[in-house]
């Protein structure tokens, strides 16, 4: 589609480099040149927090970075390659459209390293990958809404029925049930990962058959959860403060963690081929779970606060289950 | 079987239906529009993410709800005059323009929204039209849920299809319409101006395809983002040849495939564990595409749809 190179911050960047080449212009020349491709805008949840992640490291000075949204799955190979070729030292993006093609490309490109998200491993000796692996602050999540129903029913409606999107709702149905051996899950898709019209009407339907909270997968179900009075549980980024008084309860991705390693070892030449999924995980701070003390009890509160604790003292491991998730039959 | 039964029972599922039809009835009555006049318009799916785009945009800078309403359909007709020129005043394929004008309207939105936006963590929100609380009426059982706390967008797509019957059936100017997209060398012997009557419907239907996509960022959202139009555009274009280009039956068709759509979000959840997911999601097209075959067989095109006019050419 159309990309955005940021043109605005490079004049700026430019500008200031300009303006300070006599005196500082060797930081500059050190920031290591990042590019990240993005299938969906930088709007979109899940790629809101890598942006984030990128745009903080470009802040400090350590990354000079630059990206194209909104790629399609079929041109993506090409803004791989043409990074690659443009001296890009470290790409991020995402692959799970392209997984062999996107290896491939890597394997053209041995000084640059590539580090995407995928269901799958590492591969070559630059390619790495890494996902939203909150299935531990979802699982949580799951905890504090097991304990929110009063009708036992939890709607959950969400994009596409893939890995990473499974595995949060199964870790957030087992949470559920560890506090609430009653509650029993709809589960609806609605394969697009931006149709909040669409999101909405699986939400009402759901709410229609007596779901009292709604796991908001996909922007449109809080919206929905708001129109009915209904609480939510929300996912990967916090949107509390859209939603006032509807969400109990947030799984929280933080990529920093992540980029921060990836930097890192580009700029200490120590790039390899690894599986950064782990840097996601609660221990590592990729994953955080926010609670709103004036929705949920306190009682679950402290029942969650133990849960976690014991996950980052490694007492407590969160089952991972990707499998397609389907509602209970009544 | 019960399970069925309750949904088609249920006040919610038809409140569904007619909120999922709307965006599809302004839709399929613009592609009336501009098919009766002879002229296939493709730029449907641009012209509702323009519609969607600018309508939200311009209350998000201020304007109010109904302002927005206003130029997005101005957007939308700009795209139609654009469309017009090509195919009415050049007479060049209406396919390749159509297809042209999805492409070119659909990134100009998009270019637009990211050009006014380059920095925003998530899409800004507007405070969208809000369902209608008649008093009395809202409260009347079964029909009160289902008519009376819809959105005054649904509203206003179930008057302007009594406008364009009533148009199309009841004035000279449908007459007119009508008969420019059946044999517009008899119009111009009339010594009425076929370019006009043709660009004129072009203009006005894509003012209703934009509000169509209008209605999705204004009142079943709050926001806009890309690719939310997600084919519903191109529903219409199937739409309007199941309704034989006719303003009731394509309010029926409408209403018919919001229904199939409300229909399989229901059963999906209800028995996903059995048949996978997809199989519902497809159902509405599916149906939709076999009460095409039933009906369109008998279909009456207008039968100039597709060939350029020129004056005084033979």
């Amino acid at each position: 589609m159309f990309l955005n190179k940021l043109t605005r911050r490079c004049m700026l960047a430019g500008v200031a480099v300009a303006a300070t080449l006599g005196t500082a212009g060797l930081a500059a020349a050190d920031a290591i040149k990042v590019a990240a491709i993005y299938t969906l805008p930088v709007e979109q949840q899940w790629i809101s927090r890598i942006h984030k992640a990128l745009n903080a490291a470009d802040a400090r000075g350590d990354i000079e970075y630059t990206f194209s949204e909104n790629v399609a799955n079929t041109d993506y190979e090409r803004v791989m390659r043409e990074y690659a070729e443009g001296g890009q030292k470290l790409i991020v993006g995402e692959v799970f459209g392209l997984e062999r093609a996107a290896r491939k490309v890597a394997a053209d490109y041995g000084d640059t390293a590539f580090l995407m998200g995928s269901s799958f491993g590492p591969s070559g000796d630059n390619f790495s990958v890494f996902d939203n692996w909150i299935h531990e602050p979802s699982y949580l999540s799951g905890m504090v809404a097991g304990t929110a129903t009063t009708s036992n029913l939890i709607g959950m409606v969400g994009g596409f029925a893939i890995p990473e999107v499974n595995r949060l709702m199964n870790a957030f149905m087992e949470g559920a049930r560890a506090t609430n051996p009653d509650v029993k899950f709809l589960v609806n898709f609605i394969d697009s990962w931006y149709d909040p019209p669409k999101a909405k009407e699986s939400a009402f339907a759901m709410m229609d058959a007596g779901a009292d909270i709604m796991y908001a997968e996909r922007f449109g179900v809080s919206d929905a959860a708001v129109e009915r009075g209904v609480k939510a549980i929300g996912n990967v980024i916090d949107t509390s403060a859209d939603y006032p008084n509807t969400i109990l309860s947030s799984a929280i991705w933080h990529m920093e963690p992540t980029i921060d390693r990836a930097i890192a070892a580009v700029a200490g030449g120590t790039f390899e081929a690894a599986d950064y999924g782990q840097y996601s995980f609660m221990g590592y701070g990729g994953g955080s779970l926010v609670v709103d003390s004036a929705l949920v009890s306190a009682d679950a509160v402290a029942k969650v606060a133990q849960i976690e604790a014991d996950i980052r003292g490694g007492l407590f491991r969160v089952n991972v289950n990707d499998a397609r998730p389907v509602s209970d039959n009544k | 079987m019960m399970d069925i039964l309750n949904i088609f029972l249920s006040d919610s599922f038809w409140a569904a239906s007619l909120r999922i039809a709307t965006p599809l009835i302004f839709g399929v009555l613009g592609a009336l529009l501009c098919e009766r006049a002879g002229v296939l318009n493709l730029g449907i799916e641009g012209i509702f993410v323009v519609g969607a785009m600018t309508g939200w945009m311009a209350v998000w800078l201020g304007a109010n709800l109904w302002g927005g309403i206003i130029i997005a359909a101005m957007a939308g007709g700009l795209f139609g005059l654009f469309h017009a020129i090509l195919t009415v005043i050049f007479g060049l394929s209406q396919h390749v323009s159509g297809l042209g004008i999805t492409l070119f309207a659909s990134s100009a939105a998009s270019f637009t929204y990211r050009t006014a936006l380059p920095q925003v963590s998530s899409p800004p929100r507007i405070e969208p039209f809000r369902a209608l609380d008649i008093p009395i009426l809202s409260d009347l059982p079964f029909i009160g849920p289902v008519l009376f706390q819809q959105t005054a967008m649904t509203w206003l797509a179930l008057f302007l299809v009594a406008v364009v019957w009533w148009v199309m059936e009841k004035t000279a100017l449908g007459v007119a319409i009508k008969a420019v997209g059946d044999n517009p060398e008899a119009v111009n012997a009339q010594g009425l101006s076929v370019v006009k009557l043709r660009m004129g419907s072009v203009i006005a239907g894509s003012a209703l395809m934009a509000l169509g996509g209008a209605f999705l960022t204004m009142s079943a959202f709050d926001a806009f983002f890309f690719g939310m139009v997600n084919g519903r555009g191109w529903i219409c274009i199937a739409l309007v040849i199941f309704a034989s280009w006719q303003p009731g039956k394509a309010l029926m068709g409408a209403l018919l495939f919001g229904m199939f759509d409300a229909l399989q979000v229901r059963l999906q959840t209800e028995a996903g564990a059995f048949i996978p997911g997809q199989v519902f999601l497809m159902a509405p097209y599916v149906l939709s595409i076999i009460a095409l075959v039933i009906v369109a067989r008998k279909a009456d095109y207008p039968r100039a749809l597709l060939t350029p006019w020129f004056k005084g050419q033979r």
